[in-house]
């Protein structure tokens, strides 16, 4: 680490040739503040310094994408002039410390980068990852983070539809946070750096809260030459989220865009307005005059480097002809905001920062916002090639148990067991468009007006990711595709968030350089392009680094929401079919896990060519209303597909499980590109011409009806059973009243 | 004996108070604008059984630390003891 | 009203969330929907108005008690002495009574979190301008989403709203058993939602505006929507 000797460059989390590099562009040594801005932008939150030479192979072009990465989300057209603006981010590392605040300001971030590309929010997904529920601190980190998401999500009106819970030892030190949020916006309409042009005289206009000393952190050893009594207390690790704010922030920001009022719009995340001054100006190909002493403060004597990299939230940055500043204020005093003008554009590329008629820093913003470094850190696979081989195949060790027992492990097993624990606890409903949330394999939001609805998904494989980074990462893309076009919508675009343990460490690398393959080679199969997301590194501690962990947010359009294939059987009477092939895969599976106790063996295969033709299968059956219920095959193979199938519908089944491979192989095989669908036998023969055309297997094994469930020759039991284990699980494990 | 104690738990200084800011902005428009600096925090009563006073408040001072304030985010003052 | 279509006022406060939905909700059910702005001394001659939910000024320091204070709720409170139908949910019907126009209060909810579900109202009296085209034991399915749920009162309030059968809707199951179970946040005899004595004003912390749409849940909020709406044609409040 470092010591009281070090260069203050290295304090700050400079390298020695990040300092030579800045000594070069600047001509001279830097300013204690500028050495801030640089270590601010240039860390690896802020510049992407350890993944961007791997984030550029991943496919970003498409018909539709309108914002690829870059801007502060990413968009895509849905028709009828309308755009979908997304994008995810991880604010796990402040949850681990405060899980409320931790997960609120997660929220309040990726909502933020959403507006200020002049959409409305309209849909929160939270997918998280804990270690297990037995240990105390994951209960407490557990009901920390989602109370946080429901505290500030339902106090700003976006509803939380959905998202998911994993639960795995490594991420004991490590819980994942991942926030996930959709906006709607006019397509002609949106605020990019390309549709909005900025001009030499328009001012930079904070607005929204005050600014303290939030989240200066390792800055703030720059503190010890200036503050004396100020101790450790002053300088929060923690910022509070004020969502009231948000809200607030949220309506005068749109009504300044809708207005047509604004030249640029920036809201304010790390490296606070040092980030989005630098960026904005060098986005327009400008420079900027910044005065310090307009901005409005919290605290009382701030020093000019706490100002610039002060992460305070609900803050935003707008650019203003000086002809429309009248009419700004009027807009956000409507709004119960204070606007403070901070800075001017200039002609050339230099950013000059003063405060009490000082100047403090003089960087080219350019500099600063794009020429960060970029490593190509070593990349080493392990030397045990990750944990699993064919030789530690679980599918090979003896299985004698009862299957029924086997089956209400896996049932009741935490990553399976139902979160409705978690989403009653978040406002799904608000703003009215909430077509299917939490029990839908994918969550429909409606658009307003409109009989279109988009679809949206969020994945995460990390226990295959462990046995195979690769196919983890391109797992994770098939399922959130697999679970969009189970509900009849075509899968459109992804965003992500990739998290990962210490960059520095060449297997790491590794995983993350394999899980960028496997998310490229998926999306390239899809057809889904990456239009943006965020990379969180770091996620280890001491004793154990988080399994390589690439969530991806999948975004997908209903053409006519009339038309959804709803997860559960709907009544009784219907014929249950079975798509895809059911190999003896039960590596890395939940089965495997929650029963056999070991995650090993390798992960299912994945033939990106059968999964397409099942995605194609499925959205042309919900388009000729063929389908019942549709329900993809995940976590705990076909025996927990039909299980949640029943409970959700609330009919039983009988069905005979096909092939002849051991019983728990069969029911608990994860064998990729499956789905269960159910229909009126009336649409058997068209549904089984159209998989014969798609080139997907297809075998028709029962009905649904009755309260019975029954795997024929295996086991049997109800609706009313299944039920029971399967809700009452989690509150059991929380020391909840049942 | 029994002792009562008050513990009051507010926001550590520096930190950005939703609640007092709130507060703040609404009272102008009832009249009084002469007012600023408002936090808002809460007020724990509570009693203690303990041989003295002096126990009584190490303990209170636990509590207080471990389960009524959150360290991370929060700081307590405890007030004057009465013996109930 | 407009050529016979009644109008509807739904304030927006800072902080309301759930106004746009009031107002799509009584567009639906055949009103004009009227914005109202909580800093302007106006009404703008709506036949109803609706406090809509929310999370007004953050829920901060008390729900609602900050939002009372708004210049709007003079108007309002002026409107409700004529007569006029005026509905509160959830969040409006935290500030109906922070403001002293229903008795009792709300305060967090009995397991101390926030709850979203679908639950069923069994209705107790069709004397109130949201249930006048229900019938008493009727049930209605309709959301609740909030952490500040639990009504509350004191022992002289709670027996007063006895006594003037003040109480419009309890928490019950689809048949219409009141208990623990089906209550969502432990309020006091499973009170959903009040009136005041004269029936023009009510309170529910349910969303009966949620409550309309059938693509998007169960639709128990459409007679509660038209019983407001005939109250407004009414012009009991004019």
């Amino acid at each position: 680490m470092t010591g009281p000797e070090e260069p203050l460059y290295r304090q700050l989390g400079l390298k020695d040739d990040e300092y030579d590099r800045i000594v070069e562009t600047l001509g001279r040594e830097p300013r204690p503040a500028e050495l801030a801005m640089y270590g601010a932008m240039w860390s690896e939150h802020c510049s992407y310094k350890s993944s961007k030479i791997h984030l550029k192979t991943l496919p970003t072009d498409g018909p539709a994408v309108l914002v690829g990465p870059g801007q502060d989300a990413g968009a895509v057209d849905i028709g009828d002039g309308l755009a979908v603006v997304f994008k995810m981010e991880s604010h796990s590392h402040p949850s681990a410390i405060e899980p409320y605040q931790g997960a609120a300001t997660g929220v309040g971030g990726i909502v933020r980068d959403i507006i200020s590309m002049g959409a409305r929010p309209v849909a929160l997904l939270d997918p998280l990852m804990f270690g297990p529920l037995t240990d105390e601190r994951n209960r407490w980190l557990l009901e920390g983070v989602v109370a946080g998401i429901g505290g500030y999500g339902n106090c700003i009106g976006v509803p939380t539809v959905g998202g998911e819970i994993h639960f795995a030892e490594p991420h004991s030190q490590n819980p994942t946070v991942d926030v996930m949020c959709v906006g709607l916006a006019r397509a002609d309409k949106l605020a990019t750096s390309q549709s909005l042009t900025a001009n030499v005289g328009s001012l930079m206009v904070l607005y929204g809260a005050a600014t303290g000393r939030d989240g200066i952190g390792g800055v703030s050893v720059l503190a010890s030459a200036t503050l004396d009594e100020s101790s450790e207390e002053s300088r929060p690790a923690v910022q509070i989220g004020d969502p009231f704010a948000e809200k607030l922030l949220i309506e005068a920001s749109l009504e300044l865009i809708d207005l047509g009022l604004l030249e640029g719009l920036q809201d304010l995340g790390g490296a606070g307005i040092t980030c989005a001054v630098s960026e904005s100006a060098a986005r327009a190909g400008m420079g900027a005059r910044l005065d310090l002493d307009a901005v409005p403060l919290r605290e009382a004597g701030m020093a000019a480097f706490e100002i610039l990299t002060s992460e305070s939230q609900e803050r935003m940055l707008a650019i203003v002809h000086p002809s429309r500043l009248a009419d700004v204020d009027a807009v956000c005093a409507r709004w119960g905001l204070t606007i403070a003008v901070i800075a001017e554009l200039i002609e050339g590329g230099g950013l000059t920062v003063t405060l009490a008629g000082e100047t403090v820093a003089e960087v080219p913003a350019r500099s600063l916002a794009d020429e960060g470094p970029e490593y190509d850190r070593p990349i080493a696979p392990p030397d045990d090639a990750a944990l699993g081989g064919a030789s530690d195949d679980p599918a090979l060790l003896p299985f004698d148990k009862d299957l029924r027992e086997a089956f209400f492990a896996v049932l009741t097993s935490p990553n399976v067991a139902s979160k409705r624990w978690v989403f009653e606890q978040y406002d799904s409903i608000v703003q009215g468009q909430t077509v299917a949330g939490a029990g839908s394999d994918a969550a429909l939001v409606r658009v307003p007006d409109s009989l279109k609805a988009i679809a949206l998904s969020s994945d995460g494989k990390g226990r295959y990711g462990a046995l195979d980074p690769y196919l983890g990462a391109a797992h994770a893309v098939a399922e959130a595709a697999r679970n969009v076009a189970v509900t009849g919508a075509t899968p459109l675009a992804i965003t992500n968030c990739l998290n990962f343990g210490n960059p520095e460490r060449p297997v790491v690398m590794w995983q993350f350089s394999e899980s960028i393959r496997g998310i490229r080679d998926a999306c390239l199969a899809f057809e889904t392009p990456v239009t943006g997301g965020n990379v969180s590194f770091y996620n280890e501690s001491a004793d154990s680094a988080i399994w390589p962990t690439p969530v991806i947010g999948m975004l997908g359009l209903l053409q006519d929401h009339r038309l959804r294939v709803p997860t559960g059987f709907p009544r009784p009477g219907l014929a249950v079919y079975l798509l895809g092939e059911t190999l003896p895969e039960i590596g890395g599976s939940e089965f495997a896990e929650a029963v056999l106790g070991v995650v090993a063996g390798r992960p299912p295969r994945l033939d990106l060519g059968r999964e397409s033709a099942l995605l194609r299968f499925l959205q042309r059956a919900a388009s000729e209303t063929l389908l019942a219920s549709g329900h993809d095959c995940g976590d705990g193979g076909i025996a927990i597909a039909l299980a949640e199938a029943a409970i959700e519908g609330a009919h039983g089944f009988a069905v005979t499980v096909p092939g002849d491979l051991p019983g728990h192989v069969a029911l608990f095989s994860e064998s990729a590109s499956r789905a269960i669908v159910s229909m009126a036998p009336e649409h058997e023969e068209r549904v089984a011409a159209l998989a014969v055309e798609h080139g997907v297997p297809i075998a028709r094994i029962g009905e649904t009806g009755g309260p019975r469930v029954l795997f024929d020759g295996l086991f049997e039991t109800t609706v009313d059973e299944l039920r029971e284990a399967y809700e009452t699980a989690i509150p059991r494990l929380l020391g909840e009243p049942v | 004996m029994r002792f009562s104690f008050e513990v009051l738990v507010s926001l550590k200084p520096g930190l950005s108070d939703p609640q007092g800011k709130a507060v703040a902005s609404a009272l102008p428009a009832l009249g009084w604008t002469n007012v600023s600096g408002v936090r808002v925090g809460k007020h724990i009563a509570l009693e203690v059984e303990a041989s003295d006073e002096a126990a009584a408040r190490a303990q209170v001072e636990e509590m207080a630390a471990r389960l009524l304030s959150n360290p991370v985010i929060e700081e307590y003052r405890i007030l004057e003891a009465e013996e109930a | 009203m407009t050529d016979g279509v009644p109008r509807i006022g739904v304030i927006t406060f800072p902080g309301s969330l759930d106004d746009r939905d009031a107002q799509r909700a009584a567009t639906f059910m055949g009103a004009e929907a009227v914005p109202l702005w909580h800093a302007d001394h106006d009404l703008r001659g709506v036949d109803a108005v609706v406090l809509p939910g929310g999370f007004s000024y953050g829920d901060y320091l008390r729900c609602g008690a900050i939002a009372r204070f708004a210049a709007v709720m003079d108007e309002v409170r002026a409107f409700a002495e004529r007569g006029g139908p005026v509905l509160g949910i959830c969040n409006g019907f935290q500030i109906l009574c922070e403001s002293g126009l229903l008795h009792g209060a709300l305060i967090r909810n009995r397991s101390l979190r926030f709850v979203c579900r679908d639950v069923f109202l069994r209705v107790e009296t069709s004397l109130s301008v949201v249930t006048s085209e229900l019938t008493a034991g009727e049930t209605v399915e309709i959301p609740v989403k909030h952490g500040e749920g639990q009504f509350v009162a004191r022992q002289d309030e709670l027996r007063q709203i006895d006594d003037e059968g003040l109480v419009v809707f309890r928490y019950s199951s689809a048949d219409g058993v009141t208990d623990d179970t089906h209550d969502p946040n432990g309020s006091i005899e499973h009170i959903a939602g009040i009136r005041n004595a004269r029936g023009n004003v009510v309170g529910l912390m349910p969303h009966p505006e949620h409550a309309v749409d059938p693509d998007v849940g169960p639709t128990g909020g459409q007679p509660l929507f038209a019983s407001l709406l005939a109250a407004a044609m009414a012009g009991a409040g004019a």
